[in-house]
C-alpha cells in the first residue's frame, strides 16, 4: 500500500493506535447521545403523565449514563491531543478549517453538556423537576450539537468543499457553509444519530429482556423493554433508507470507496451483489466470490443493468484498504438485518400481545444488546478506511498528514495507551454491566438529592443481600 | 479593524484567558487529587473529592478549548508544539484519565482493595498530569527548533533541568490552590491540616515564583532585554511588589482562621497565579514559539479567526454565566453529615 512504504512502521503504528482510540471512544459518545435523549424522553413522560414507572426508569438509567459519560469525557481527551500529536502535517494544513470547528463544538457543546451534567445528576430538590428535566435536555441537546459539529468535520473529510489550497498546501476557508454543509454532512449526521439512537435502543432494550427473563411481571423492565423495540421499529427501517442514499452519495462523490465496499474490481453494467469474498489488492480481484448477478447495481443504481465503476476504472496508488473496507461493510448490513428482524419480531409479537411472554425473542434481544455498538464501529472502519489513502479525500495523502515523531515514541504510547484503556476502561464497563444486571425496581432508590451521584457508592453493590424484589 | 494583526492579538488574549481559566479551575482540582495521599483517613478523602465533583467536568473542559482553540486559532502552534512535547503530552492525558474515572470508580469499587487502587490512581494522575502541564510550560519557554513550519528536535528536546522543574513547581502550585479551595469548602480537622499545608505550600510557590523569575532571562537574551529595558522594566518591578503584597495577605488569612473570610487564602492564591501567568504572558509576547515564531506567524487565515471569533464573543461569556451558576448551586461547605457508607 502507498502509505505503508512511504511512511514505514511509524505510520501504520500512529494510524493503527488513532484507529483504536477512536473505535474505542465512539462507542460511548454513541451511547451518551442515545442515552441523554432517552432520559430526557423518559422524565419529560414523567412531568407529563406523573408516572412513576419513568422516574424509576429514570433514575435507573442516569447512574450507567454518569459512567458512560465520564469514560466518553476522557477518552474524547486523548483525541484532542492525539490528532495534533499524530498528525501534525495533517493539523498544520488543515487547521484553518478543522480547528475553527472543533473549537466551536467544545465551546457550543462541550461547555453545555459539562455544565449542565452537575445539575442533572444532582437530583431534583434543589432546581425543581422542572429546572431538571431543562438540565437533561440541554445535555442532550449539546450531545447532538457536539456530534454534528464532529459529523461536519468528518464529512468534510470525505467530500471536502468551501476551501482554497495556499502556496504551502494549507486549506483557506473560503466558505464556511459550504465547509459546514458539505455534499455528504446530511447523510452522515442522519445516519450517525440514527445509529447512537438504534444502539441505546438495542442496550436498553437487552437490559429490559434480560430482567423480563427472570421477571416478566417488573413494569420498568416491560417499560425499558417497550420503549427501545418501538423505537427500533420506526428507526431500523428508517437507517436501512438512511443507508441505501448515503450509498447512492458515495457513488457520486467517492466512487472509488463504493467499489471497495461492494467488493467491485471492474467497471461494468450489471454490477454483482458479492455476498462473500477476500478482496486481494495483488491479483486485482475477488477470491472466493459467492455472488447475487446484477443485484449490486439495482441497490447502487435503482436500474438493474447500471453501470457501476470498479476499482480497476482507478489508479492502483489511489485504491483504498481493501479488506476492512469490505468486511466492515459486511459486518454493518449483517447486524443491520438482525435489528430488522428483531423490530419487525417485536411488531407482529405486539400485534400478538405477547410481546412480554416469549422467552426466544427476549433472549434474542439480550443477544442484540452490543450489536448496535459494534455496528457503528463496523461502519466507521468502512467510512475512513475506504477514505484512505487520503486524509482529506482526493487533496492530502495520508502519507503527508503524519507528525515527525519516531518508531520509538509511537511504540511507547501506542503500547501505554492499550495497556491503559485495557485496564481502566475495562474495569469501567465492567462497572457498568454491574449496574445493568442489577433488576431496576419500583420506587428505584434516587440519586441522593443532597449530593451529586459520583459522590455516592451504589449501596447496593456492597450489599450481601440480594436486592429486593420489585413490587409485583 | 479586525485584520491579519489584530485578529491574532485578540486570539493570543482570547488564548491566554482560556488557558489561566483552566490553569486555575482544573488547578485546585488536580491540587486536591496532589493532597489525597496526605489525607489518611478514607472519609477526609471522600468529602475532599465531593468537594470538587460536580465541577470538575466542567473545569477540564477548558483544556479541550485549549487544545481546539490553541488548533482553530494557531494551527502551526498547535502542530508544533504537541510533536515537540509528546510524550509529555502523553503522559498528561494518562493521568488525566486515571483521575478522572476515579471519581466514578472509586465509589464503584466492589472491595476495599479495590477502591484503594483507585485513590491511589487518583493521587498518581493529578500528580503526573500537573508534572506534565509545568514541564509542558517549561519546554516552550526553553526554547522549540522549528524548521520548515514542523518541530524539528527529537524525542527529549523538552527535557531540560528548567522544564522538570517548571514541572516541580506547578505540582506546588497546584496543591496551594487545591489546599486553600478546601480550606474554604471544608471544616474541621480537615480545613485544620489544609491551613496547614497551605501555608508550606505558598513558600514553596514563592520559591518556585523566585527561582523561575531569576532563571527565565538567564534562558534567552530575548527575555532579558524585554524584562530590563524600559517600558519592561515598569512590570518586572510591580511584579515582585504584587506577589510580596498577595502572599502576606495569603499568610495572615490562614493564621488568623476565623477572623478572615474562608475564601481569602484561594482567592490570594489565584492572585500569585494571575501574577505569574501575567509575568510569562509578558515574557513571551508576541512569540508562541520560542524562540522563532510570533502570533501573527502561527495565526490560521483570517476567515478561521473570524469565523472562530463569533463563537468566542458569543459562547464564552454564556458559558462563563452557567457555569458560574453551576458553582453557586454547589456552594457552602461540604460536610460529613451526608456521608453514610
Amino acid at each position: 500500500m502507498t502509505s505503508l512504504h512511504a511512511g514505514g512502521l511509524a505510520l501504520v503504528l500512529a494510524r493503527a493506535q488513532f484507529g483504536f482510540t477512536i473505535a474505542f471512544h465512539i462507542m460511548f459518545p454513541a451511547f451518551s447521545i442515545g442515552l441523554a435523549a432517552y432520559l430526557a424522553v423518559l422524565e419529560l413522560m414523567w412531568l407529563v403523565t406523573k408516572r412513576p414507572v419513568y422516574l424509576d426508569a429514570y433514575r435507573y438509567w442516569l447512574k450507567i449514563f454518569a459512567v458512560i459519560f465520564a469514560i466518553g469525557v476522557v477518552s474524547g481527551l486523548v483525541m484532542a491531543y492525539e490528532v495534533g500529536a499524530n498528525w501534525a502535517g495533517y493539523s498544520a494544513k488543515v487547521g484553518p478549517i478543522l480547528g475553527p470547528l472543533l473549537a466551536w463544538e467544545t465551546m457550543s457543546a462541550f461547555f453545555l453538556e459539562a455544565g449542565f451534567l452537575g445539575i442533572m445528576l444532582f437530583g431534583m430538590s434543589r432546581v425543581g423537576p422542572k429546572l431538571h428535566f431543562a438540565a437533561t435536555a440541554l445535555v442532550s441537546i449539546g450531545t447532538l450539537i457536539s456530534a454534528s459539529w464532529i459529523l461536519a468535520a468528518n464529512s468534510w473529510m470525505q467530500t471536502p468543499r468551501g476551501y482554497a489550497l495556499a502556496p504551502d498546501g494549507a486549506f483557506i476557508p473560503k466558505n464556511w457553509l459550504a465547509i459546514i454543509f458539505n455534499p455528504t454532512f446530511p447523510y452522515m449526521w442522519l445516519h450517525m444519530v440514527l445509529a447512537a439512537f438504534i444502539a441505546t435502543a438495542l442496550a436498553v432494550g437487552a437490559v429490559g429482556a434480560f430482567h423480563l427473563l427472570r421477571n416478566p411481571k417488573n413494569p420498568v423492565s416491560r417499560l425499558m423493554f417497550s420503549m427501545a423495540m418501538w423505537l427500533l421499529t420506526i428507526a431500523v427501517p428508517v437507517q436501512g433508507f438512511v443507508g441505501d442514499e448515503s450509498g447512492r452519495a458515495t457513488m457520486t462523490d467517492q466512487p472509488l470507496k463504493l467499489a471497495a465496499m461492494e467488493g467491485d474490481f471492474h467497471t461494468r453494467a450489471g454490477q454483482a451483489l458479492h455476498l462473500f469474498g477476500w478482496p486481494s489488492r495483488s491479483l486485482g480481484r475477488l477470491l472466493y466470490d459467492v455472488k447475487i448477478p446484477d443485484l449490486g447495481s439495482l441497490i447502487i443504481t435503482h436500474k438493474l443493468h447500471g453501470v457501476v465503476q470498479g476499482l480497476d476504472a482507478f489508479p492502483k496508488s489511489d485504491w483504498p484498504v481493501l479488506i476492512p473496507t469490505f468486511w466492515g461493510f459486511r459486518v454493518m448490513v449483517g447486524l443491520w438485518s438482525l435489528m430488522l428482524v428483531l423490530a419487525l419480531g417485536a411488531l407482529a409479537l405486539r400485534r400478538g400481545g405477547r410481546l412480554y411472554e416469549n422467552a426466544w425473542f427476549k433472549r434474542f434481544a439480550v443477544a442484540m444488546g452490543p450489536a448496535g455498538f459494534l455496528t457503528i464501529i463496523a461502519g466507521w472502519v468502512v467510512t475512513e478506511t475506504g477514505r484512505q489513502p487520503w486524509t482529506v479525500y482526493g487533496v492530502l495523502r495520508t502519507v503527508q498528514s503524519a507528525s515527525p515523531l519516531t518508531l520509538g515514541e509511537i511504540v511507547w504510547s501506542f503500547g501505554i495507551i492499550i495497556v491503559l484503556y485495557t485496564l481502566v476502561f475495562g474495569v469501567g464497563i465492567r462497572y457498568v454491566l454491574g449496574l445493568m444486571a442489577h433488576e431496576p425496581t419500583v420506587g428505584e432508590p434516587p440519586l441522593r438529592d443532597d449530593k451529586p451521584l459520583r459522590s455516592h457508592g451504589p449501596h447496593r453493590l456492597h450489599d450481601p443481600a440480594p436486592a429486593p424484589s420489585p413490587a409485583e | 479593524m479586525l485584520n491579519a494583526h489584530t485578529l491574532p492579538i485578540i486570539w493570543g488574549c482570547i488564548m491566554a484567558f482560556v488557558i489561566f481559566a483552566y490553569v486555575v479551575l482544573d488547578g485546585f482540582d488536580l491540587g486536591v487529587g496532589i493532597l489525597f495521599a496526605a489525607e489518611r483517613s478514607r472519609a477526609e478523602r471522600d468529602i475532599m473529592v465531593n468537594s470538587i465533583a460536580p465541577v470538575w467536568d466542567g473545569n477540564e473542559t477548558w483544556l479541550v478549548l485549549g487544545g481546539s482553540g490553541l488548533y482553530g486559532a494557531f494551527p502551526e502552534a498547535y502542530s508544533v508544539i504537541l510533536p515537540a512535547v509528546y510524550p509529555l503530552v502523553i503522559t498528561m492525558l494518562i493521568g488525566l484519565i486515571l483521575r478522572g474515572v476515579a471519581f466514578e470508580f472509586r465509589f464503584r469499587a466492589h472491595t476495599e482493595r479495590h477502591r484503594l487502587s483507585w485513590d491511589y490512581g487518583f493521587w498518581f494522575g493529578s500528580v503526573i498530569a500537573a508534572f506534565c502541564q509545568g514541564a509542558i510550560l517549561g519546554a516552550v519557554l526553553h526554547g522549540t527548533k522549528v524548521a520548515g513550519g514542523q518541530f524539528a528536535g527529537g524525542p527529549f528536546a523538552w527535557f531540560s533541568a528548567f522544564s522538570v522543574f517548571t514541572g516541580l513547581a506547578v505540582v506546588c502550585g497546584y496543591a496551594l490552590l487545591g489546599a486553600a479551595w478546601l480550606v474554604w469548602r471544608t471544616e474541621g480537622g480537615l480545613q485544620l491540616r489544609m491551613r496547614r499545608e497551605a501555608a508550606r505550600l505558598t513558600v514553596g510557590m514563592l520559591a518556585g515564583i523566585l527561582a523561575v523569575s531569576v532563571w527565565t532571562p538567564l534562558l534567552d537574551h530575548a527575555y532579558a532585554v524585554r524584562w530590563f529595558t524600559w517600558p519592561g522594566l515598569a512590570v518586572t518591578g510591580l511584579a515582585p511588589l504584587a506577589v510580596a503584597a498577595l502572599a502576606f495577605f495569603l499568610f495572615r488569612a490562614l493564621r488568623h482562621g476565623g477572623a478572615v473570610h474562608d475564601s481569602t487564602a484561594f482567592l490570594c492564591a489565584l492572585g500569585l497565579f494571575l501574577a505569574s501567568f501575567l509575568g510569562l504572558g509578558f515574557s513571551l509576547f508576541p512569540h508562541i514559539i520560542p524562540p522563532g515564531v510570533t502570533i501573527w506567524q502561527a495565526a490560521s487565515p483570517v476567515g478561521s479567526q473570524e469565523f472562530l471569533l463569533v463563537g468566542a464573543v458569543v459562547l464564552i461569556p454564556v458559558i462563563i454565566a452557567y457555569n458560574a451558576f453551576a458553582y453557586t448551586i454547589f456552594h457552602g461547605k461540604v460536610d460529613h453529615a451526608a456521608f453514610d457508607h
